[in-house]
């Protein structure tokens, strides 16, 4: 009978843990749309939405309910299954990322040590990379779909500028992997915590710099917005898209920014670290608190970035991209790779 | 080929130098550029809050005038609506009759008086035209509506109010610059 016992707190446990980070993402997604306008107001001396709420705070309800209170119209030459398929998919691929993310370290309650961290995986970067692959499907089956040109071609340059781009990200990942020797993000973040061990970026700046382009192309945000290009293709991908499931695919590429700014805080800027605070000597509940927020400033930075970027650079060429992608950033990752391997096997003494 | 004129300028077409095709040092110009922007001033008004001042000269919303007692100038002489370049003007005149002499100051007074404010254009031609003062622009302009009858101004929207009754009313009608 021991077997098929089950450990009810533990299961417990995770179901809070996952329901308080899934919605905590769809609050903080939410507010990404409003800050994504409030920011570009600011950066063009406009004040920006200001109007519902104060300082205009309850605009994102207000969007959300536009788009919940619109027709939904599904076009009759569209197939309809895939049809609905494809936003769903965008989000699901979008959400499922948080599940490895080390959120911060543990908190002890109701004499249990609770890991933040919704499953500590030894292949969680992999797993990441998987799911983040399976967006892709979002935008292609949603594109195919539509059964309108436009949409198609949109969709055909998502998927190749994503693949593209995957490339180039996980070779910059490989230098990470070489000095961590661990697939597993806790772990990753826990060695750069470690009493006079540096945040990554100190070891991998190129590595760094190749992964945030590349996470940029990944979330399809300006410079690399070719799958929405407004102008050329009259919104891209979710062109014949109403309604909510419009709103899916909006919001997914707010979810995909907040995850892959978690992802960069994690391999390059220490996670949940506080720099020159040595977390071990504090109470794990208040060094648990201390590193949430902590985390959650880098992704904010992150995301400030992302959007300070977006209102100032125009869109790549679809030919630039493609050689921008294949010509300098694989390039740069395998020399960036190469050096580190050299040094890793310097400093051992071989 | 010949130029048409000397102004055309010919396209730089050389290959990009090494820290151009680099794009960073660019890309941190732009955003140095954007960053500093948040800094800067933002001219805007907020408007129902916050409203511009009108020059006194601004031709907004037609009123119509009263005298010192409180009488209706306007004589229905019907030279504004001749003057009326849009046509948005429409009158009925009527004759007094004894007793209303508090009411209308001349022995002929409009009974119905209409200006479509979808059709005028706020030119100021009907102010000049009328040899009583009786219609003049004010500083105000329409407000929104959701119905087109709703543009249709009649007298009770355009009369100014009784200097004898309500004479801050009045004064606020009237405005400065009158």
């Amino acid at each position: 009978m021991t077997l098929l016992a089950i450990d009810w707190g533990l299961l417990i446990e995770k179901l809070v843990l996952i329901a308080v980070v899934v919605f905590g993402s769809l609050g903080i997604a939410l507010y990404t749309t409003f800050a994504e306008r409030k920011v570009a107001a600011v950066l063009q001396d406009r004040p920006g939405p200001n109007r519902a709420g104060p300082f205009g705070l309850l605009q994102p309800f207000a969007d959300g309910l536009k788009l919940i209170m619109k027709e939904e119209i599904i076009p009759n030459t569209s197939n309809r299954v895939l049809f609905i398929l494809g936003p769903g998919l965008a989000m699901t691929a979008a959400l499922m990322t948080c599940a490895v993310i080390p959120w911060s370290s543990h908190v002890e309650m109701f004499g249990r040590k609770i890991e933040l961290q919704i499953a500590d995986i030894n292949i969680g970067i992999l797993y990441i990379f998987g799911v983040v692959s399976m967006g892709v499907y979002g935008i292609m089956i949603g594109g195919w779909a539509s059964n309108n040109k436009f949409s198609l071609m949109a969709a055909l340059r998502g998927a190749s500028q994503a693949i593209s781009y995957e490339l180039a990200m996980g070779l910059s990942l490989i230098a990470v992997l070489m000095l961590s020797g661990s697939l597993s993000l806790k772990t990753i973040v826990e060695e750069q915590m470690a009493q006079g061990g540096l945040w990554n970026i100190a070891y991998q700046p190129l590595g760094f710099l190749i992964f945030f382009v590349c996470a940029l192309a990944e979330c399809n945000r300006t410079p690399f917005d070719l799958p929405e290009a407004e102008n050329e293709l009259n919104f891209g991908y979710h062109q014949e898209y109403s309604s909510m499931k419009l709103g899916f695919y909006l919001f997914a590429e707010y979810v995909n920014m907040i995850m892959s700014s978690a992802v960069m805080a994690c391999l390059f800027f220490g996670g949940y670290d506080v720099p020159f605070l040595d977390e071990s000597t504090l109470a794990p509940n208040i060094a648990a608190i201390i590193g949430v927020a902590a985390l959650l400033t880098k992704i904010v930075i992150f995301i400030f970035v992302f959007m300070w970027i977006r209102w100032t650079i125009p869109r790549f060429r679809y030919d630039q991209l493609m050689n921008l992608g294949w010509k300098t950033m694989i390039p740069l990752a395998l020399v960036n790779m190469l050096i580190t391997g050299a040094a890793i096997l310097w400093k051992a003494g071989v | 080929m010949q130029a048409l004129t000397n102004r055309a300028q010919a396209v730089n077409r050389k290959p990009m130098t090494i820290m151009e095709k680099l794009y960073l040092p660019s890309i941190a110009k732009g955003m140095g550029i954007t960053f500093s922007h948040i800094f800067k001033k933002q001219p805007t008004i907020q408007y129902p809050e916050e409203k511009r001042p009108f020059s006194p000269v601004f031709r907004g919303l037609h009123v119509l005038n009263r005298d010192e007692e409180g009488r209706e100038r306007c004589t229905a002489c019907g030279l504004c609506a001749v003057a009326c370049p849009a046509e948005a003007i429409t009158m009925e005149a009527a004759e007094r009759l004894p007793g209303e002499e508090n009411l209308y100051r001349e022995e002929k007074y409009a009974a119905r008086y209409e200006i479509n404010m979808l059709r005028c254009i706020f030119c100021g031609l009907c102010e000049e035209a009328c040899p009583k003062d009786a219609i003049y622009l004010s500083e105000t302009f329409a407000p929104a509506n959701f119905a087109r009858k709703g543009f249709i101004y009649g007298k009770d929207d355009l009369l100014i109010p009784d200097p004898t009754k309500d004479p801050a009313g009045f004064a606020a009608a009237k405005g400065e610059g009158q």
